[in-house]
């Protein structure tokens, strides 16, 4: 019973937080609405028994990845950018195209719930089977099969990182 | 226990979110932010899916697609200052020409 309020509790309390990362003007805002949303999905990691994704969630997304976007939100110091002026001319602003956009968005929502509620197996309890995903178990499965997408990772991050390093550090004039 | 769909349907309302995000706002940071919101309801979907059949396949993936978040949130917030130096604006609308 206690399990079940937890889950509703915390997808509520992420749902609420990204819906306000969307309708906040302020992206700085925005960006301390999503470590909250993130420690909230953290909260359904502990509950779907992977609390090494649970922390690192917490340390990667919330620490690692929020904490450049608040640099890069402070850097550019534009707080409420889309609310220029020439903006209210942008042909999207007229009310019956936003009537349609959020029509596909909802019924993107219904579209989503619809084919899943037609997939077998939804009712069966989560958490049921296997040993759950203790780290030692993570590191094996990770070390063995995944080792090339590992690897593939590492050069990943050295080509994202001399990218970036580029890209912010070029001259002004070109 | 709470039974799978209910995580699978918390996960279609976040991308749901998330993909409107995209669609509405006209801030590259928010847009960003947006993107974030999408990756992580896929990776919820992953890591109930995989605990439900009992392996630790999915929890590794989710490990993957934080690595890619990350390097794309480096590189896509690194091209988001360069492209401020230029035209002093975060709107999307405000870069439609290829070569300035």
């Amino acid at each position: 019973m206690g399990e079940t309020l937890l889950f509703y509790a915390f997808s509520g309390a992420a749902i609420v937080a990204s819906a306000m990362v969307i309708f906040q003007r302020n992206p700085m805002y925005s960006v301390l609405l999503l470590v909250a949303s993130f420690g909230m999905i953290s909260g359904l990691y502990v509950q779907l028994d992977a609390p090494f994704i649970a922390v690192t969630q917490i340390v990667v997304y919330a620490g690692a990845l929020m904490v450049l976007f608040l640099y890069a939100v402070m850097l550019l110091n534009r707080p409420n950018e889309d609310a220029g002026d020439w903006d209210a001319a942008h042909p999207l602003k007229e009310p019956g195209m936003a009537r349609i956009g959020v029509g596909l968005g909802a019924l993107l929502v219904v579209q989503l719930v619809y084919a899943l509620l037609r997939t077998g197996r939804l009712d069966e309890a989560v958490g049921t089977g296997g040993d759950g995903g203790s780290v030692r178990a993570i590191g094996r499965t990770m070390f063995q099969d995944y080792a090339f997408a590992f690897e593939a990772t590492s050069v990943l991050i050295l080509v994202a990182l001399v990218g970036g390093v580029y890209l912010a550090n070029r001259e002004d004039g070109r | 226990m709470i039974p799978l769909g209910h995580y699978l349907i918390v996960s279609a309302i976040l991308f749901a979110v998330g993909s409107a995000g995209v669609f509405m706002r006209r801030n590259l940071i928010t847009i960003l932010l947006s993107i974030e919101v999408m990756l992580n309801a896929v990776n919820l979907t992953f890591v109930a899916f995989g605990r439900h059949a009992g392996v630790v396949d999915g929890q590794i993936i989710v490990a993957f697609v934080m690595t890619v978040a990350a390097a794309e949130a480096a590189v896509g917030l690194a091209i988001v200052v360069a492209l401020f130096r230029h035209r002093e604006s975060l709107n999307p609308d405000a870069f439609t020409s290829l070569k300035w």
